[in-house]
């Protein structure tokens, strides 16, 4: 019968706190970057532009079919020495953070821009022409009234993919970066305390989650009865 | 003040408008009627430019709507337009909807804009609502609205698309009479309706399209009195005794 022997937690916690505080960096920032960059994109894939048009729907495709840990990889081991090539960064500096968060943001950014597409597609055709026939431009007829409308829509798919996205963000582990459960795993492996450490982690991890998508459930709800 | 010289439309090899013109004069009323699917709505928004036409001319206030050069936001925002599902802007108050097109194309203040969008809406008999939000209104109220909300660009003429075929049948006439009102006080207005009796009463002159063609384009009495077409007789007959 296994002993579970909790003790080594409590001292770990400053340390488990860190990781949460990067895991919790990463995916605000690949949220953020990732809406922004995924409307543009979506933008370009609904323009009348052609080019732009294949650009886009080439970005989300490739992107849509290749594994995320993958795409994590390739910046942890291409960026730096992009950076250190083009920019002159200091050899060996770490950039493992940065790496993460680009590689996220624009990994998201493709779902993102699926989510976003369906938002703008979801607004009455109507609406464009209202704002067309007021003197508005294209570009002031997205912003000011499409735009506003696609987001509001589609605020609990965004809310759901970013906690699936904060869910992913234990996949930088590839890179030996302690976010939180990077953390949870050095100190469990420290103290041959693996099990614990692991349980722990996930009840975190669940609770974070559970919480959140309840939240989003109940936005839900609100903006149907509205 | 707008001028359509043989004007045609097509979507592949579908004619929705064929070598359609005609002349509309400053402070001229006219109403546009024809069984669905003639191409009314077309008609009416090929004017301001808000569906693209191949060939023919039309001329707006001297500017030519199919020039490449013409600025057509700049068109459009002195073109008043109203929709058959009113298409307010539903995550704005209803105040915000009068003001955003003239502060951001007029580039009026936001205190001028705000003071030009509460008066038109004491004039539409709205102003308890300024601060609602477009859900909360009635479909009546709401077109008032968005006759209100294109009256603030201060509009040489106003199209309208069907502007009470959306409504409950109690709230027609409160849309109408603001329409009544704008007619009386000069306003050009092109208006796509099957309301007989407004036509009647404020018409300058009644275009009946057919299959993409204006069939009939008279003063409202002789319209009335004798339509040429037999088509349009069977129109009348029908929609009169409606
Ligand atoms: N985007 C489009 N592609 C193909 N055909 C179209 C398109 N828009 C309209 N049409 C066709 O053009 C014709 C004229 O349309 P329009 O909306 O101008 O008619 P209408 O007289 O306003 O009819 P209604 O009384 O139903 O509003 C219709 O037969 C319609 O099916
Ligand atoms: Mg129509």
């Amino acid at each position: 019968m296994y002993e579970f022997d909790w003790s080594s937690i409590p001292n770990a916690l400053p340390f488990l706190w860190d990781g949460m505080m990067i895991s919790l960096q990463i995916t605000a920032t690949a949220v953020i970057i990732g809406i922004v960059w995924g409307t543009l994109l979506a933008l370009m894939r609904l323009s009348p532009i052609k080019p732009l048009s294949w650009f886009a729907a080439g970005y989300v495709n490739l992107f849509r079919a290749v594994p995320l840990v993958m795409v994590l990889l390739w910046f942890f081991l291409i960026v730096p020495h992009l950076l250190e090539s083009l920019f002159g960064f200091p050899r060996g500096s770490d950039m493992r953070l940065g790496s993460a968060m680009a590689g996220f943001a624009l990994f998201e950014a493709a779902y993102y821009s699926e989510i976003m597409r369906a938002g703008i597609q979801s607004v009455p055709k109507g609406q464009m022409s209202a704002a067309s026939a007021l003197g508005m431009t294209y570009a002031q007829g997205m912003r000011l009234v499409v735009l506003p409308q696609a987001f509001r829509n589609m605020v609990p798919l965004l809310l759901t993919q970013g906690i699936i996205l904060f869910q992913d963000t234990s996949l930088v582990y590839v890179s030996a970066l302690a976010d939180f459960f990077g953390a949870a795993y050095k100190v469990g492996d420290r103290d041959g305390r693996l099990v614990e450490l692991l349980l722990f982690a996930g009840a975190v991890y669940f609770v974070i989650c559970f919480t959140a998508s309840r939240i989003v459930r109940h936005y839900q709800q609100k903006l149907k009865t509205a | 003040m707008i001028t359509m010289n043989n004007v045609s439309k097509h979507y592949g090899s579908f004619q929705v408008l064929t070598e359609c013109s005609t002349q509309v004069q400053k402070g001229e009323v006219i109403v546009v009627c024809g069984p669905s699917g003639s191409g009314k709505s077309t008609l009416i928004k090929v004017v301001n430019g808000l569906e693209p036409f191949q060939s023919g001319e039309i001329i707006v206030n001297g500017l030519s709507v199919g020039d490449p050069k013409t600025n057509l936001s700049k068109l459009r925002s002195m073109v008043g337009m109203v929709f058959q599902n009113f298409e307010l802007f539903p995550h704005m108050s209803i105040i915000d909807n009068l003001c955003i097109a003239q502060t951001k194309v007029l580039h009026r203040t936001q205190e001028v804009a705000r003071d030009k969008g509460l008066k038109l809406l004491e004039r539409v008999g709205l102003s308890a609502q300024a601060a609602k939000f477009p859900g909360q209104l009635s479909g009546g109220q709401q077109q008032r609205v968005a006759i209100a909300r294109a009256l603030a660009m201060d509009p040489i003429c106003m199209l309208f698309d069907e502007p009470t075929s959306a409504l409950d049948p109690e709230m027609v006439n409160e849309v109408l009479d603001v329409m009544t009102e704008l007619a009386r006080e000069g306003m050009t207005m092109m208006c796509v309706t099957h309301e007989m009796g407004f036509a009647k009463r404020v018409a300058s002159r009644v275009i009946f399209m057919d299959q993409g063609r204006i069939v009939e384009d008279d003063s409202k009495e002789a319209f009335f009195a004798n339509p040429r077409s037999e088509r349009a007789q069977q129109f009348l007959a029908k929609i009169l005794h409606h």
